[in-house]
């Protein structure tokens, strides 16, 4: 096999599974580390500079790097008493936000412009992060919303228990404190009107602002009692509504669905029900925003498909739907058949639709140079540099390749501004910035070390919650109450710290094999050399997670390889406090990517 | 020496062997030897073997001495019957234990110091008699706890880390074992675990006075050029006379190997050891020619290891002095003491 490149700075990047799996790569083990040392502020700054929302996605971010996190993989029932969990990354985040002190001084300011105008229409996370990345950098930048205040569906969709309003405005007031950027409340009807009013560059960030419907019989006779979900929470996100029938059926299995029928809990609902077509594992929302609807009284009905709404007298009373079950044919590939039992009918007052968003572009001309996608009619966007076809056109968020999450769309944001500033700056987007790696030893002594080396051996801990009475009489109540700063304390000990890395110098090596032996995960092994397939069925244990690679060391002296699994790997160092010879060493790896500021536009 | 515990947390897939342990039940404590240490990896051997052959961990008795190498019975089978006894004087209050209870498996664990100095007189008769136990000698050729000495098994010529020059004959514990009449005689080294393992086990399954002569390097006084007990040294000066497969009635036979070039050889308890020769010539049931062999080899600068000599048929020293089958512990008084009429007539028998 090849030896390893640890030059590569993606080696060790997928090594922190956790950063990898984040859209916008946050290095998580640097601010968990902080928050166990009580550096809250800094922890909240290694945050804001990457997913520049730290508060709100502490609380409702979809946490893509939750699953892939090791400790999931390497935690064991009978030594944690709990199940295999991993750390709550997530809720993590929230500590930090929730335990700042002033950001007096670290927040960026905008210099002195460089003369360059961009206009980002909408004015949710994609678009914000466009704009904090480019006004610290010298720009102009206008965002334009439709809404009277910033924050897109982070404002208008998730609710007020999850998400309480203070926290937008401050994070959306860290992003326009910069300076340099105007907000106009403004409905764009043409971007080619746009484009003619002398923009350097127009980003799009306008989400997926229409709900699906659900056309079936008595739709239209019903009306008045049947809502499309994102619409709905709108309005009560800004008051227009303030109460619901006292029985209600929510359609559909996605985290708006989750936040549709806990608002209606709030405001009259009493007997809220879910209904899916899915089965219940199938479905789009998080396991623990169907937790936390399920704590709330409220079941969640499934294999059930919607046939028509009932209506006396041009009044909803209730739905029918028609019992169906999975069946998987020979490519696995799962279709809904009908039991052909009696369809189930439902008595209720409101049906609240969450079956879906879309994206819609009717203000976009097809004649300007933006080319659309024939089958889906998106705009074709480059998924490395977010530029349309349109050379000054760039996309992000949902607007981008349909509904995702405000985590993606920071991401989508940070690159498309890297994109804009290289573009205006004469330079190639599609050449794209190197991250920043910062290696730093770990080695203080002949067995210390800068890090906390010790695994903990803690079940996964959980998140208070505002007792449920109280949480229902008052809308604005948060549920999470957040980890305090001892159980934070705890739950960041849970941490393997793998962006630790095991760094193996061949060279220095006298295969006396004590590596192998303190080894608790067994995931060390001198051997012959082979193909990857072979070698990795005979390691001293094997190696059987293709996603994770195998770290090769090569020109020992016996002519073996030194071949280290990934996969479990405790990030503990007990092979490098074991080496005689400091063959092995833990360093740590920080890596943060590049964002417009440090992008330059001639490579 | 190191400051955290190893964690418990171990591989996803750590299997268990047929009395439900998995190898890391069969550990100890964290090794307090320095980093590098070859006695950690003989102690990763042993804990190996012992999961390996399905040992329950309460029927083993390790006994050691002093020194670095009889420390390390503290960092393998944490679960097992431990006894540091007085330098040099392992053999003695193991043949004592060996005595009182036959049923347990003995390990005795020993350095070069311990053995090839202050006890070599109790080396020499604990083979003689036929103690059935596996005697491991952890050979650095220094003595680690006092920073490097040359010991009494070093080689004649080879150089200390500051450059003393030793001018005194080592001392071979093989070739020693086999003259005192040990019946099963094995040399290996630290840094080989797939010889050392499979000769551990045989060593186990041996019904005798078994000895195991383990190079281990000192790294931190003994792995310097000029040292014959170095990791680069061994390696290159290793000769090895066979390769062992240690099978017991279940275990798949995993090494193939050219016909005409194994011999099995059957044990009394059942088990059969597969050597697979490597010294085409090489007899170990050969007592005289494997003494011939070894010294054949220390001349020309090489170190002869393997399977160095067996005796298919050992005799052990219960059976020479017809003691009792049970141990001591579980005969009750009527039979430790059968009354003065049976005193009378072994008194009436010796007049």
């Amino acid at each position: 096999m090849k030896a390893t490149d640890i030059a590569d700075s993606s080696y060790f990047h997928k090594v922190v599974d956790c950063q990898w799996a984040c859209p916008a790569h946050t290095p998580v083990p640097e601010y968990i580390r902080l928050i166990a040392h009580g550096r809250y502020t800094d922890a909240y700054m290694v945050n804001w500079k990457s997913n520049v929302f730290p508060g709100i996605l502490g609380r409702t971010c979809d946490r893509p790097c939750e699953p892939a996190c090791r400790r999931g993989r390497v935690e064991d029932e009978d030594v944690t008493g709990g199940r295999k969990e991993p750390v709550a990354i997530c809720r993590l985040k929230r500590v930090a936000a929730d335990n700042k002190d002033e950001l007096n001084g670290r927040l960026p300011t905008a210099p002195a412009s460089n003369g360059r105008r961009v206009v980002c229409v909408g004015g949710g996370p994609a678009s914000l992060t466009v704009a904090r990345d480019l006004a610290a950098t010298g720009y102009e930048v206008t965002v334009l919303d439709q809404d009277p205040k910033l924050g897109g569906m982070i404002r208008t969709q998730i609710p007020r228990f999850r998400l309480p309003e203070q926290v937008i405005d401050d994070e959306v007031g860290y992003i326009t404190g910069i300076g340099n950027i105007t907000f106009q409340q403004r409905r764009v009807d043409s971007l080619k009107g746009l484009l003619d009013e002398g923009w350097d560059a127009v980003f799009v960030g306008s989400g997926a602002p229409r709900g699906r419907d659900l056309d079936i019989p008595g739709r239209r006779e019903a009306a008045a009692n049947i809502h499309i979900g994102i619409d709905w929470l709108s309005n009560v996100s800004f008051g227009h509504i303030e109460k619901i029938g006292r029985r209600v059926i929510v359609l559909g299995g996605g985290n708006t669905a989750m936040d549709c029928c806990r608002t209606a809990r709030r405001l009259g609902g009493d007997d809220v029900k879910v209904i899916v077509r899915s089965g219940f594992e199938e479905m789009k929302a998080s396991p623990w925003e169907k937790e936390d609807a399920i704590a709330e009284d409220i079941p969640i009905l499934n294999f059930l498909v919607p046939k028509s709404f009932v209506h006396e007298g041009g009044r909803l009373v209730g739905m029918t739907f028609e019992k169906v079950q999975a069946e998987y044919d020979a490519n696995g590939r799962r279709k809904l058949v009908p039991t052909g039992e009696e369809d189930p009918f439902f008595e209720c007052d409101d049906v609240l639709v969450a079956v879906g968003q879309e994206n819609a572009f009717p203000w976009i001309e097809r004649d300007i140079g933006l080319d659309f996608d024939d089958r889906w009619d998106m705009p074709k966007v480059d998924e490395a540099t977010m530029r349309s076809t349109h050379p000054k056109v760039f996309f992000g968020g949902d607007a981008a390749f349909g509904p995702k999450n405000i985590i993606w769309a920071v991401a989508h944001g940070h690159e498309a501004a890297v994109s804009i500033h290289t573009f205006l700056d004469g330079g190639d987007p599609a050449v794209r910035p190197a991250p920043a790696v910062e290696i730093v030893s770990q080695k203080m002594g002949i067995h210390e070390w800068s890090y906390d080396n010790d695994v903990a051996l803690d079940a996964r801990f959980k998140v208070p919650h505002r007792p449920k009475e109280e949480s229902l009489r008052d809308i604005r109540a948060e549920v999470e109450l957040g980890f305090d700063r001892e159980l934070a304390w705890k739950e960041a000990q849970r941490c393997l710290n793998c962006d630790i890395q095991t760094v193996f110098t061949a060279q220095l090596c006298i295969e006396c094999d004590a590596c192998v032996d303190i080894c608790p995960m067994d995931c060390i092994t001198f051997t012959e050399d082979g193909e990857e397939d072979e070698v990795r069925g005979r390691l001293n244990a094997p190696a059987a997670n293709l996603d994770q690679a195998l770290y090769i060391g090569d020109g020992l002296k016996t002519g073996r390889i030194m071949a280290k699994d990934e996969d479990v790997c405790l990030h503990c160092g007990l092979c490098a406090e074991r080496c005689p010879t400091g063959a092995w060493d833990m360093r740590k790896y920080l890596i943060e990517m590049s964002h417009a500021e440090r992008a330059c536009g001639k490579h | 020496m190191t400051y955290i515990t190893k964690p418990k947390l171990h591989h996803p897939s750590l299997p268990k062997n047929s009395v439900g342990f998995t190898r890391r039940d069969y550990e100890g404590r964290v090794s307090t030897l320095c980093a590098g240490c070859g006695h950690d990896s003989i102690s990763a051997s042993i804990v190996q073997a012992c999961y390996e052959l399905a040992i329950e961990p309460h029927r083993v008795a390790k006994l050691s001495g002093i020194g670095c190498s009889s420390k390390a019975p503290t960092y393998f089978l944490g679960a097992s019957h431990g006894f540091n006894t007085v330098h040099g004087r392992m053999p003695s209050v193991l043949t004592g234990a060996y005595l009182a209870n036959r049923e347990l498996i003995y390990l005795g664990v020993s350095g070069d110091g311990d053995s090839a100095s202050i006890g070599l007189g109790q080396f020499a008769h604990v083979m003689r008699r036929g103690v059935n136990m596996v005697y491991i000698v952890m050979n650095n050729g220094v003595y680690g706890l006092t920073k490097g000495q040359f010991s009494a098994t070093a080689d004649k010529g080879s150089v200390a880390k500051k450059g003393a020059v030793n001018n005194d004959s080592g001392i071979d514990l093989a070739s020693m074992a086999i003259l005192m009449g040990a019946t099963f005689v094995a040399r290996s080294f630290s840094g080989d675990k797939h010889q050392l393992v499979p000769l551990i086990k045989a060593a186990i399954s041996h019904p005798g006075a078994a000895i195991l002569d383990v190079i281990s390097p000192c790294v931190a006084f003994n792995n310097h050029k000029g040292s014959t007990r170095s990791y680069d040294y061994v390696r290159e000066h290793n000769e090895a006379v066979n390769r062992l497969d240690f099978i017991t009635g279940q275990a798949p036979i995993t090494a193939e190997y050219a016909p005409g070039t194994t011999v099995e050889v059957r044990q009394p308890n059942g088990t059969t050891l597969r050597l697979a020769k490597i010294a085409p010539d090489y007899d170990p049931s050969d007592k005289a020619g494997a003494l011939a062999y070894i010294q054949e080899k220390d001349r020309e600068g090489e170190v002869a290891t393997g399977l160095l000599y067996l005796d298919s048929d050992p005799h052990d020293l219960h059976g020479n002095i017809r003691t009792v089958q049970a141990p001591l512990n579980s005969l009750d008084e009527e039979t430790l003491c059968p009354g003065s009429d049976v005193l009378d007539r072994i008194n009436a028998a010796l007049r």
